[in-house]
């Protein structure tokens, strides 16, 4: 029998013979990155490789790392091995792993939505023997539905609170959701306020030639009229801060694909719930991994055990990777509570 | 259904009172009485007899999906509520019924009852095929008996007097009938809850009861009592009897005695019924059902075992003797008193009961102090009294509705708790805010003492809340440490944590392994500076029991 292509390692997920990481918690000497988010992407490591659209964001996020970056089908030799990127249709720059070996390929998908957002590069399936895939929403209760129903609720929601002089705050993830968000919103109905710690990376999206609306600083709007027909952008983390309190009178959302289930949007006691995810869902994840016509499927995060028995009962042979990928607040992929991977 | 959904996602998706009251208002000012009524009937927290049973819904997932029972399992998990699991489970359709709230009610739900088990499924299948997602939800909700939104009682008594231009207590007091158990609203509830007030039904002519005032635990400790409440000669300071709260209603030569959920419990207590005979027409008294014997209140356990039986037998009756212990008059000759000072009321109470003693009825006897600290000292001899401390109200106070502080507020004044340290050994996770979170705990006590070879921990009480949501989410990391094994939601644990439990009453019982049930355990401290051999013992436990 021939040993695997990606292996488990204290370090990460471990590429034996080609002598490099992919998405490693542990500072190596080679690491591939398959997008920007803090649980994926984690300092330390000697050298990095990236798709081209990832590398501000990385730099911003890293700071002064040694970074090469790749178009998505470029393809690179190392040490015998063939690896090329292909778009994850998570996050700017979100990219799938492949890896060629003796003839044989591996796909590492990263974090991966299969619905196409309009911003971001959609989700290419690719043909591989072996698909390393997440499984953040891997339990049927997760169905989403199509973006623009979504984008009309949260613009029928605003233009409601406009119509009342209520500031409408919409919380969301700093990376990736934010800018998705901004590419939904309906600009007629009032001015977009971002705030400090998702403004740089709406920066980065625009320079990167991703078009997005106008966005201020909340202190650049003096006019009190103007604020509260304002939507407001701001990470989840704001919510418990005083940055709110300038806001007098206000509506709250969040959107999220955990906002599927009414417990958590009553856990952080918000008015609205969007469910909006940048990740693959039951019905997606299962689509994705058919179209990959891979045999062998290995879970790294989300529902693992739960995804890996029902991928086994539909004929697959799937096991599970304890990784540390999902460990972190600030992405989609961890629920608001820290508590569900069992 | 269309509109009623509808309302429910307003209501659902808005923290604001405001917006809720205009989102009630809007909707019954559109909606018919008929549909007005079964709206107020679930609004107000009225909720049928479940419908069918949890292994027809289990049913109803096989017949309308391909998922494994373990995946339902592990969906309704995570969820944590039945009705939603299913509603997000079900194949998506959009709404097809144009059936109004009581129609469905009516056409489609009620019926249920009357359809044998082995169709029920099915039936139930084709009802929620007719409705969009969130139609599913709350229909399943419905039929779970678990119909909630967060809106209070109050808060529908409010939008509901404000579109009649009625006073809010006569709605309060009218609604009770209307949300009663086993009670089907019709139309013409609705319309006798807002029909504006005339001369003919000001005082209820029929045996309703008045919204209950309830009493707020005090939050100041006896230093800060004179400077918080003022001096202790201006409360009116009584026992708080551990029994069942009360009204006596005596309208048109009948009786009824209503519990504070609401419940009629008239049957149950003949000899406080007989006082029909006594009582005037007219009259609503306010009070505590107790087991009195001995010349002292009994245990609330002994008055459970006066609940629980369903044939009440003389020998029972001679047994577990119950007395009802007045506070306050509500209704005397047919006027509402509840703007009437306390000390009016009390005056005319006590006039009234002193001049025409009645069988099996008490005064509550009036605490007379000149300080806080001589209060705090009765407090001290409440345990031996068998009552649960003091309660407090001021004497110029009304009689407020639920847990208004408007009219004047009541203060209970509650012993502190038995407390002892116990170790956790199941955990089952929480329902709603905290679905994902585990916060159902089981305790347990040693079986012998210390110096005991082979002794074991034997379950003795299960506890729900008293910690923060960063103590259980640290409990949560901990539990998924220790976990041994998991039986359907319950896990059990390694035993490695003591936790200080407090309970307000213990009595024996044959139901309880540890033959012990306490009264309202809940948690109070985490121990983490005790190790599981140092929790305490059942015969510790078995120390608080009444001599
Ligand atoms: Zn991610
Ligand atoms: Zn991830």
């Amino acid at each position: 029998m021939r040993a695997d292509i990606i292996e488990l390692r204290p370090e990460g997920l471990y590429c034996t013979a080609g002598d490099f990481y992919i998405d490693p918690w542990q500072p190596v000497p080679m690491a591939i990155i398959t997008h920007a988010h803090s649980d994926h992407a984690r300092r330390g490591c000697e050298k990095y490789l990236s798709n081209t659209l990832a590398k501000n964001v990385l730099y911003k996020r890293l700071g002064n790392i040694t970074l090469q970056t790749i178009d998505y089908g470029e393809i690179i030799r190392h040490r015998g091995v063939r690896v090329s990127l292909y778009p994850a249709g998570h996050i700017l720059g979100s990219a799938q792993v492949k890896i060629e070996y003796r003839g044989e390929t591996w796909v590492v998908s990263g974090d991966y939505k299969v619905e196409n957002d309009n911003i971001h590069q959609s989700f290419e399936p690719i043909q591989c023997d072996t698909f390393i895939t997440e499984s953040t929403f891997g339990l049927p209760i997760y169905r989403w539905q199509p973006q623009s129903v979504i984008q009309a609720q949260i613009n029928n929601w605003w233009k409601d609170n406009a119509s009342q002089n209520r500031t409408s705050i919409l919380f969301c993830y700093a990376l990736g959701k934010a800018q998705r968000l901004l590419s939904l919103l309906d600009c007629s109905i009032g001015p977009i306020v971002a705030h400090g710690a998702i403004e740089p990376i709406n920066q980065i999206y625009r320079e990167t030639g991703v078009a997005l609306p106008q966005t201020y600083m909340v202190t650049q709007i003096t006019d009190k009229v103007a604020l509260e027909k304002a939507l407001v952008l701001a990470p989840p983390s704001a919510s418990r801060t005083n940055w709110l309190k300038r806001f007098g009178h206000f509506s709250d959302a969040f959107a999220s694909g955990w906002m599927q289930i009414r417990g958590r949007r009553r856990i952080k006691s918000i008015d609205r719930g969007f469910v909006l995810s940048d990740h693959a869902d039951w019905a997606g994840l299962l689509s994705a991994i058919r179209e990959t016509n891979a045999d062998r499927i290995i879970v790294t995060h989300g529902y693992s055990e739960i995804f890996a028995r029902y991928l086994n009962e539909q004929g697959f042979d799937a096991q599970t990777f304890s990784t540390k990928f999902g460990e972190n607040h600030e992405n989609d992929d961890s629920p608001l509570d820290h508590s569900i991977e069992t | 259904m269309r509109e009623f959904v509808e309302l429910y996602m307003q209501l659902d998706s808005t923290t604001s009172i405001l917006a809720k009251e205009r989102a009630l208002r809007i909707y019954f000012s559109t909606a018919s009485p008929a549909d007005s009524a079964w709206a107020t009937y679930f609004l107000a927290g009225g909720n049928p007899k479940r419908l069918v049973k949890t292994s027809i819904l289990r049913k109803l997932v096989n017949l309308s999906t391909t998922l494994p029972s373990w995946l339902f399992e592990e969906s309704y998990e995570s969820v944590g509520d039945l009705a939603e699991t299913i509603a997000l489970l079900l194949p998506l359709t959009p709404m097809g019924t144009t059936d109004s709230l009581h129609e469905w009610m009516k056409n489609s739900l009620l019926p249920l009852r009357v359809i044998p088990s082995e169709h029920q499924a099915e039936y139930l299948l084709s009802l929620l095929q007719k409705l969009d997602s969130t139609g599913k939800f709350v229909c399943l909700k419905i039929i779970t008996g678990s119909f909630r939104v967060g809106v209070s009682r109050l808060t529908v008594i409010k939008a509901l007097a404000a579109l009649a231009e009625i006073d809010e207590k006569i709605v309060a007091q009218r609604i009770v009938g209307l949300v009663g158990i086993n009670h089907i609203p019709t139309a013409n509830d609705f319309l006798t809850l807002i029909q504006p007030i005339d001369a003919t039904n000001n005082i209820n002519q029929t045996g309703l009861p008045f919204p209950f005032f309830l009493a707020h635990t005090i939050p100041y400790d006896v230093s800060e009592m004179p400077e918080q409440l003022g001096l202790s000669q201006d409360w009116i300071t009584e026992w708080k009897w551990d029994g069942i709260r009360a009204q006596i209603v005596k309208r048109g030569g009948e009786i009824w005695i209503w519990s504070r959920g609401e419940e009629l419990i008239t049957e149950r207590f003949p000899e406080i019924a007989n006082m029909r005979e006594h009582l005037p027409d007219g009259a609503v008294l306010d009070g505590e059902l107790v087991v009195w014997s001995n010349d002292k209140p009994q245990s609330f356990a002994m008055l459970q075992q006066r609940i629980g039986r369903l044939k009440l037998t003389s020998k029972l009756l001679k047994e577990v003797p119950v007395i009802f212990i007045a506070y306050d008059i509500l209704e005397w000759q047919g006027l509402d008193l509840r703007q009437e000072t306390l000390l009016k009321r009390k005056d005319l109470l006590n006039g009234f009961i002193n001049a025409n003693p009645i069988p099996g009825l008490k005064i509550s006897p009036i605490l007379f102090a000149d300080s806080w600290q001589k209060l705090s000292e009765y407090r001290g001899e409440s345990r031996q009294r068998g009552v649960e401390g003091l309660i407090l109200k001021h004497k110029f106070s009304q009689y407020g509705i639920g847990r208004t502080k408007e009219v004047g507020i009541w203060w209970k004044w509650k012993i502190d708790p038995f407390t002892i340290d116990a170790v956790l050994i199941y955990a089952q996770r929480g329902h709603g805010r905290r679905a994902s979170l585990y916060t159902d705990f089981t305790f347990a006590l040693w079986d012998k003492p210390k110096s005991e070879p082979d002794r074991k921990l034997l379950p003795f009480a299960k506890a729900y809340s008293g910690l923060t949501d960063a103590e259980l989410r640290e409990a949560d990391q901990l539990i998924r440490k220790s976990t041994l094994e998991r039986f359907g939601p319950v896990t059990t644990l390694e035993p490695t944590q003591v936790f200080e439990i407090g309970f307000e009453g213990i009595a024996r019982s044959k139901r309880h392994k540890s033959g012990i049930s306490v009264r309202f355990p809940r948690i109070l401290r985490w121990r983490k500076d005790k190790s599981i051999y140092e929790a305490n013992t059942l015969m510790d436990l078995q120390s608080f029991l009444p001599h």
